[in-house]
């Protein structure tokens, strides 16, 4: 039996239809059972050489990219900002070209650049998996927090889901929206106006600034990371208060729903926008998202490294 | 003779219903037979239709012997020896095999045989799971034109076909169609 | 040494002359003797008269074209001295030549930038040495368009720069700004201003809207451009002259304009074709041949423009051509360089957008925001078909249909989204000084 899948890059989840994201998913079903044989290792991808290629920092995504690469038997090379010709003026297009002259066949790309998984898929004949692109998509993530939420919830259709912290900057609230939109899913952005402007209202999600009207109605919060680094100052005025209005603290965990999850694409700050108890309880899936990201990035891999192009 | 209309005038029917019945019951007499400890047995199906035949033929196990034999499905398209050659890429599907897999006779369940490559990732995949003491094969069509040094134990038909031919397994439970083979010309 | 007594004469006849600056529109004939415009045949066999010499007459049939001043744009980037990777002098020339152009007015930001004589006093020379068309400087505002401390506005006055300003940054300080204005009003230049409020646009890259909050793109809102334009106004009224702000661009500025104007405020402003051909959906794929500053705006914003150019708010037509190398476009779109070509394109885009699809303006009125309106902005002996005027004409064809092809473009660069566009109406000849400096 065949597929209709005929992407050879993965650069967003609003370029999916929702086919493609349950095929997505359903394949993640079979790549998620690898992980619990005795020997964790497929020959899917046996010849192929995946570059992890990350302009902008990550060891969380990038050990996920290269552990899925593993498991499918692919030959995997990383290269950083610090180690590549970039830091020696070259352009992101000469650096990638390189990379294929070696006969690189999937380019996994992290970049601070919005697009830049866009300009290298148009340029190169390798798959080129965005693993992160500015403050775009970041569809492998999104993808592993479908898989998530699926998983224990059965399907995505109905579901409530909130998205809190600092969505303007956020690759993952724009993919998990694009997703969850897709797949029939209610979305509810909370936060600090500055932070979660009134223009999202036009994707088709909700807009709160009161987290305490959102919670209750919740089957699902994804936390997304506070930081309140220098270019951010403009935008809220501190930790403190951001903890005050918007935080997960124990006492607002109560408002929610016994059975609504709680998620964060991590690295999780702790007593920041998740109370450190409230990250470890019961509702929490926080370990299951890393696991599962392993499996939705072998999915990944599999169907775009594995068609002929 | 009714035809399905999705099977061009052409194809000729090779088995119906009761032949299929017929075969996958004596294969099951032939598991039985050849395997003293049932209990080890594994009855490992190839999706789609290999798990429905698996499935049958446990069922048959249980009607001769009452005793249930184990099932599985073992899932071959990771580990196939062509991805990247094909415009479309096979699905994949979980496996699931009972574990450990040490001292139990795993037999590999497929509706046809034909180049061997399918079985021999699927000997492949068990083996990612454990260490069996013995794998078996048991196909409902055998129709030759073997590429690799296999052989099957259970045969439901020996069918010689020319390369050009098809053959079509359909199977009320995956086809929601009379179960039937079918072999097609060009 | 001999004399030459030779006459060159020409006749364009039997177009549509259309002299805005004259209240002429009318099928007539046109008359050149030695580069300049004369009223009357009978003044071609006056001077054959008068001077002996060879009595040729080149006629052109102008049968079913406009006979136009030539065109003047008064935003272009030449690039040179210092960018001559990019655009020459010479060959933004000619493609100017190709845009139906005869004068233009190139900006300060080279390298070093025009904020001294003697850079102005370069590419005068430069552009008489290899210009097919008349090339007018910009000086600076602020020295080294930093804007902190006051170019040589005097000096460059008298180097013969026709206009100051910072165009590609903007004077964030309104003190300097109040100053520079006040300083330019004494050696009569006027101030031309690209927008830009640097606080409120910070890093932004693409216009703050629907489609930046889709793509994560930094945004750059539309009150960072009227923030400035309502500068513009307050300090064009407190030192009681003219400012004019470049490439206009969003509904709140044509509405401070509007009402500016209607006031009597010595303040106008400008725009460019691909601010109404285009809107911020055409970023979507991330093509940095979109990516041009001010960004190209919503639906509401291109409407607001048309507007503004049908009522006369908006009284300037330019393309702020920027040309830039296809390998510095062709990287991540927050690190490419802003802006695209527009001289071979501009007035197509405008015949067609302005005229044929949207009757926002008849040609008579384009014809007169490519003339009269830029030469008196800039107090310029330019852009109108009077008697003893150079004989600067360009023939122009409204109805001709052709598509744009980057690939045959005279400028050195190639950036432009309009690749393959099919338009109806350019230019087919223009005249330089009574010579025919490019036709069709």
């Amino acid at each position: 039996m065949t597929t209709r899948w005929t992407r050879k890059d993965l650069l967003g989840l609003r370029e999916l239809s929702a086919d493609e994201l349950n095929f997505v998913l359903e394949t993640a079903d079979a790549f998620k059972e690898v992980g619990t044989r005795e020997i964790k290792k497929v020959p899917a991808l046996r010849g192929k050489t995946l570059v992890n290629f990350f302009v902008e920092p990550s060891t969380r995504t990038r050990t996920s990219f290269e552990l899925a690469a593993f498991r499918l038997s692919a030959d995997v090379i990383n290269i950083s900002a610090a180690n590549s010709s970039l830091t020696k003026g070259e352009t992101l297009k000469d650096t990638a070209r390189n990379l294929e002259a070696l006969h690189a066949d999937i380019l996994v790309l992290r970049h601070s650049s919005a697009g830049a998984p866009q300009f290298l898929a148009s340029r190169l004949k390798a798959s080129v998996i965005n693993a992160g692109d500015g403050a775009h998509e970041h569809p492998t993530q999104a993808l592993l927090d479908l898989y998530t939420m699926r998983e224990r919830r059965g399907k995505i259709a109905g579901l409530h889901v909130a998205i809190i912290g600092d969505i303007l900057f956020s690759r993952v609230a724009r993919s998990n929206i694009f997703g969850l939109l897709k797949l029939g899913a209610r979305v509810t952005l909370v936060g600090p106006s500055t932070l979660v402007p009134r223009e999202f209202e036009k994707l088709g999600v909700e807009v709160s600034h009161k987290i305490e009207d959102v919670l209750p109605k919740a089957d699902a919060v994804n936390l997304l990371r506070i930081q309140h680094e220098r270019q951010r100052r403009e935008y809220f005025p501190g930790l403190g208060e951001y903890i005050r209005l918007f935080g997960l603290t124990k006492e607002r965990a109560k408002l929610l729903k016994p059975e609504c999850l709680i998620m964060h694409p991590g690295p999780i700050n702790r007593g920041v926008e998740i109370d450190s108890d409230v990250a470890d309880g019961l509702q929490s899936v926080i370990l299951d998202q890393v696991t599962n990201g392993l499996a939705v990035r072998m999915a990944v891999l599999y169907l775009c490294g594995g068609i002929s192009t | 003779m009714n035809q399905p209309k999705q099977n061009p005038p052409a194809a000729v029917l090779v088995m119906d219903a009761e032949e299929i019945r017929r075969a996958l019951r004596r294969i099951a007499h032939e598991i039985t037979e050849g395997n003293p400890q049932l209990e080890k047995v594994v009855l490992a199906g190839i999706p789609l239709r290999g798990v429905e035949i698996a499935q049958r033929i446990a069922a048959f196990i249980h009607d001769i012997e009452n005793i249930n034999v184990e099932t599985g499905v073992i899932d071959v398209a990771m580990h196939r020896d062509d991805v990247g050659t094909r415009p479309e890429l096979p699905v994949v599907h979980a496996s699931k095999l009972p574990l450990p897999l040490e001292a139990r006779t795993v037999i590999i369940v497929d509706d046809v045989l034909y180049t061997g490559r399918t079985v021999r990732a699927a000997m492949d995949a068990i083996n990612s799971f454990g260490r069996p003491a013995r794998i078996q094969l048991a196909v409902l069509i055998d129709r030759g034109h073997r590429e690799l040094p296999i052989r099957p134990d259970y045969v439901g038909k020996n069918l010689p076909t020319a390369t050009r031919e098809q053959i079509q397994v359909r199977m009320q439970e995956t086809d929601n169609q009379p179960d039937a083979v079918w072999l097609e010309g060009e | 040494m001999r004399r030459n007594f030779d006459v060159s004469a020409i006749i364009i006849r039997g177009g549509r002359i259309i002299d805005p600056a004259n209240k002429r529109d009318e099928i007539a004939d046109l008359y050149i003797v030695d580069g300049k415009i004369v009223g009357s045949k009978s003044e071609i066999r006056e001077a054959f008269t008068r001077r002996g010499g060879k009595s040729e007459i080149e006629e052109i049939s102008a049968r079913g074209l406009i006979v136009a001043p030539g065109l003047i744009d008064i935003h272009v980037h030449l690039r040179e001295p210092g960018f001559g990777h990019k655009e020459t002098i010479e060959s933004g020339g000619r493609a100017a030549a190709v845009g139906g152009f005869t004068t233009i007015v190139c900006m300060p930001n080279t390298s070093p930038a025009a904020d001294n004589p003697s850079t102005i006093a370069w590419i005068k020379d430069r552009a008489a040495a290899v210009a097919c068309v008349n090339v007018l400087a910009t000086g600076a505002i602020s020295k080294n368009l930093a804007g902190e401390e006051l170019a040589p506005i005097g000096s460059l006055a008298q180097a013969g720069v026709v206009a100051i300003t910072d165009d590609g940054h903007c004077v964030q300080n309104h003190e300097v700004m109040r100053r520079a204005v006040e300083y330019a009003r004494m050696v009569d230049l006027p101030v031309l201003d690209h927008c830009q409020d640097y606080n409120l646009v910070g890093t932004g890259v693409v216009h703050e809207g629907y489609w930046s909050t889709l793509l994560g793109l930094p945004g750059w809102p539309a009150a960072g451009e009227e923030a400035m334009v309502m500068r513009n106004i307050l300090l064009a009224e407190l030192c009681d002259h003219h400012i004019h702000c470049q490439h206009v661009t969003t509904i709140g500025s044509v509405r401070l304009l509007r009402e500016a104007r209607a006031r009597g405020v010595k303040i106008s402003g400008e725009v460019c074709p691909h601010h109404i051909a285009l809107t911020d959906e055409a970023i979507q794929n991330f093509d940095t041949k979109c990516k041009m500053n001010p960004p190209l705006r919503s639906q509401a914003d291109v409407n607001a423009l048309m507007e503004g150019i049908a009522d006369g708010t908006l009284s300037i037509l330019a393309s702020d051509h920027a040309p830039h190398a296809d390998f510095e476009k062709e990287v991540e779109f927050d690190a490419a360089p802003f802006g695209i070509v527009g001289l071979e394109t501009e007035l197509g885009l405008f015949i067609d957008l302005l005229v044929h699809k949207h009757h926002k303006i008849d040609i008579a009125r384009l014809i007169a925001m490519y003339t009269i309106e830029p030469a008196r902005l800039l107090k310029i002996d330019a852009g109108t078909l009077s008697i003893g005027a150079r004989a600067d004409v360009t023939l122009i064809d409204p109805e001709l249909e052709w598509t744009v092809r980057i690939d045959q473009f005279e400028s050195a660069s190639r950036n432009s989204p309009f690749n393959g566009w099919k338009l109806k109406g350019r230019a087919v000849r223009t005249i330089a000084g009574g010579k025919t400096i490019w036709k069709l």
